[in-house]
């Protein structure tokens, strides 16, 4: 048979960027072996298994609706309470998951790093997959609670997607800011529980973004503000509002962060071999 | 042998071994950044340069199968680590003709929580074998490996033998163009490990495929590479036919080993030295230092010589050379071994050391010296050596018509 023109590699000092993106695409099949992996492994040897991912945001749920909806006596408009704070926790538990994964994921594969060449950039995306898997199991309790609530999404739900791509990029943007410095800087490994703790508490996640009117501009810097406001009013019937300013101002800073992190992320990439 | 494949002109690798220490967390970046502002750069002086490779520059011609040699810290894995785009060079480049798959550990990425079947897709993949060309492959690579009774049981309890075969199976029905193999066939038991040998031999001459190999087996580099490469300290000392640049290589000496004594009080051994010159002529010439408190009466040395397995070969020392033997009391000296025709085959030794007095023994180091050995004749068809034995005794050969 004949062979196809052979390519040829130039290694030299700076330069190793020339075929990124279409060594990106070669190694595709990689990126998928890599996520199955994460997702085979994550639930050996536990008894519960996959429950596991339901029993966390469950627990949650129960806490948040008692202290915002029960204790604090927070608004929820038409919805039921525990309804409000699923549909913000759902997105919240893709952007912890996703952003936890892809922080750790470079150290965590330290052997493949010093000993095979392949796009780095492979490594935080395919530690994203088990995110999206437990989401879909969170995606199941939503929908056995709004059977049980006999609430029916209307169309603004077929627009649930977008806002799921929102949530991915700002986890993947800040994943790659912190995976990328953990290889150099252990000291980021505890950065990211704290940064996901305060996260938390500075999304509306236990409470509807309506009860900050005067804020919201500036809230929306938040970019997961902009993500579970769109997961509610896709939801929820429209509720609250989209205001297409603050989205905008939530999608720019997720555009901001996912851009900088892949800017910093190439830039380091070469030296992770030598210094992880 | 065609075009050439791979060059590399002027190839240098710079690491900086304190730099990592002291950087390594964020507080020491800062100060590190806080002191360059303030204009007290101390730091930076301490981060010392190493240069694991200086201005490397070959040829690798097509089809061609290159044995890297050199003593351990030459920069022969990094150079590996260099032409597989882990890590860039500093200075230099390297221009490479052709799908490159390098093969620096056996077993990368293998995940223990999951079973032999899964691990061989994984590990292909990382590899960079399309899922289509393993599943072609999936069939040969399990009867390479041995291991149909266990591909759907968890890796983790496989035994370490078991486990490396399949490693090594999937990496042995990689078809890159070029090949890039570090030390990997020092794993296993030696059947295994000669089954491997012949993979890669098969390889070498029949697929016309470039091959990059390391290896500090003399006899396997012997076997399967026609090209050598020297490397010392990050340089390339000698590059041409694998024959002469291993006898070069071995040739070139070793530093002696150097014993420190536990107690001064008792007799001790000081140092050993193996003769590398004579080594390479086929001749054993070692010598051996030794101290003590009091003059021996007389200075015993005995000398054990090992298979690299450890079985003892042969073994010997000064009174066994008769009654006419009569060295004088002395309290440090140095003693001289010779045997004027080596009877071993090409392969790794070790030598253990006793110190005694022919009373008691003082000291003793096991495994004093190692060194490769290289008979002056090699015999390409020599059975392996688990089953001959290492010894090459001085048969005569006749034969007549019955």
């Amino acid at each position: 048979m004949e062979k196809p023109a052979t390519p040829e590699l130039v290694l030299e000092a700076g330069r190793a960027s020339r075929h990124y993106w279409a060594d990106l695409w070669r190694y595709r099949e990689l990126l998928g072996f890599l996520a199955w992996r994460d997702i085979k492994v994550r639930y050996k040897q536990t008894t519960l298994g996959v429950l596991w991912a339901l029993i966390q945001p469950a627990v949650t749920l129960a806490v948040f609706t008692f202290i915002f909806g029960k204790l604090a006596g927070m608004p929820a408009g038409h919805v039921p309470y525990p309804l409000l704070v699923l549909c913000g926790l759902l997105p919240w538990q893709l952007f912890a998951a996703a952003f936890s994964n892809a922080s750790g994921s470079l150290v965590a594969n330290t052997h493949l790093i010093s000993k095979i060449y392949f796009p780095r950039l492979i490594v935080p995306l395919s530690s994203v997959a088990v995110a999206l898997i437990d989401f879909g199991v969170v995606l199941v309790l939503l929908t056995t609670l709004c059977v049980w609530w006999q609430f029916m999404p209307d169309w603004r739900v077929l627009l649930l997607p977008l806002f799921v791509v929102l949530t991915l990029l700002t986890a993947i943007g800040t994943g790659l800011w912190l995976t990328a410095l953990t290889v150099k800087y252990r000291d980021f490994r505890f950065v990211v529980p704290f940064l996901l703790q305060v996260g938390l508490f500075l999304s509306p996640v236990g409470f509807s973004s309506t009860n900050l009117p005067n804020w919201r501009f500036i809230y929306s810097l938040n970019p997961m503000v902009g993500a579970i406001d769109g997961f509610r009013w896709c939801l929820l019937h429209g509720e609250p509002a989209l205001d297409p300013v603050n989205l905008g101002v939530s999608v720019a800073m997720s555009a901001l962060l996912l851009v900088s992190g892949l800017w910093y992320f190439r830039r380091t990439e070469r030296t992770f071999a030598d210094i992880i | 042998m065609g075009q050439s494949v791979i060059s590399v002109s002027g190839l240098a690798k710079r690491y900086y071994l304190s730099h990592e220490k002291r950087q390594d967390t964020l507080r020491d970046s800062l100060v590190q950044k806080f002191r360059r502002l303030t204009g007290r750069t101390g730091v930076e002086s301490d981060a010392e340069e190493f240069w694991a490779l200086r201005d490397v520059s070959f040829e690798v011609a097509e089809g061609d199968v290159v044995g890297i040699i050199g003593r351990n810290g030459a920069g022969k894995s990094t150079l590996l680590k260099v032409l597989s785009r882990i890590t860039e060079p500093t200075l230099g480049r390297a221009v490479i003709r052709g799908r490159v798959a390098s093969l620096l550990e056996v077993g990368t990425g293998f995940h223990p929580e999951l079973s032999g079947r899964e691990n061989i897709f994984l590990n292909g993949a990382i590899l960079g074998m399309s899922r289509a060309e393993i599943t072609r492959k999936f069939d040969e690579i399990v009867a390479f490996a041995e291991v149909e009774r266990f591909l759907d049981t968890q890796v983790k309890h496989y035994s370490s033998g078991m486990y490396v075969r399949l490693a090594f199976a999937v990496a042995a029905h990689l078809e890159p163009e070029i090949l890039i193999v570090d030390e990997v066939l020092a794993v296993g038991d030696a059947q295994f490990q000669k089954k491997c040998l012949g993979k890669m031999q098969d390889v070498a001459r029949t697929s016309g495929r470039t091959i990059l190999f390391v290896s500090h087996n003399t006899a396997a580099l012997q076997a399967i590479c026609r090209t050598g490469l020297w490397l010392q300290q990050g340089r390339v000392v000698q590059a041409g036919p694998m024959n002469e640049c291993l006898s070069a290589y071995l040739g070139s000496g070793t530093e002696p080993a150097k014993f420190t004594a536990q107690s001064a009080a008792k007799p001790h051994l000081t140092s050993a030295s193996i003769d590398q010159a004579a080594l390479a002529r086929g001749r054993l010439r070692i010598q051996v230092g030794f101290q003590s408190p009091f003059p021996l009466n007389p200075p015993i040395l005995g000398i054990i010589l090992h298979s690299k397995y450890g079985q003892p070969i042969s073994g010997s020392n000064g009174r066994m050379q008769g009654d006419g033997w009569a060295p004088p009391p002395l309290a440090a000296g140095l003693v001289t071994i010779e045997l004027d025709h080596l009877p071993l085959h090409s392969d790794t030794y070790r030598i253990t050391l006793y110190l005694g007095d022919g009373t008691q023994d003082y000291d003793e180091k096991r495994d004093a010296l190692e060194f490769d050995y290289v008979a002056p004749h090699f015999y390409p068809q020599t059975p392996r050596l688990d089953f001959i034995g290492p010894v090459d005794l001085p048969w005569r050969w006749s034969v007549s018509a019955g």
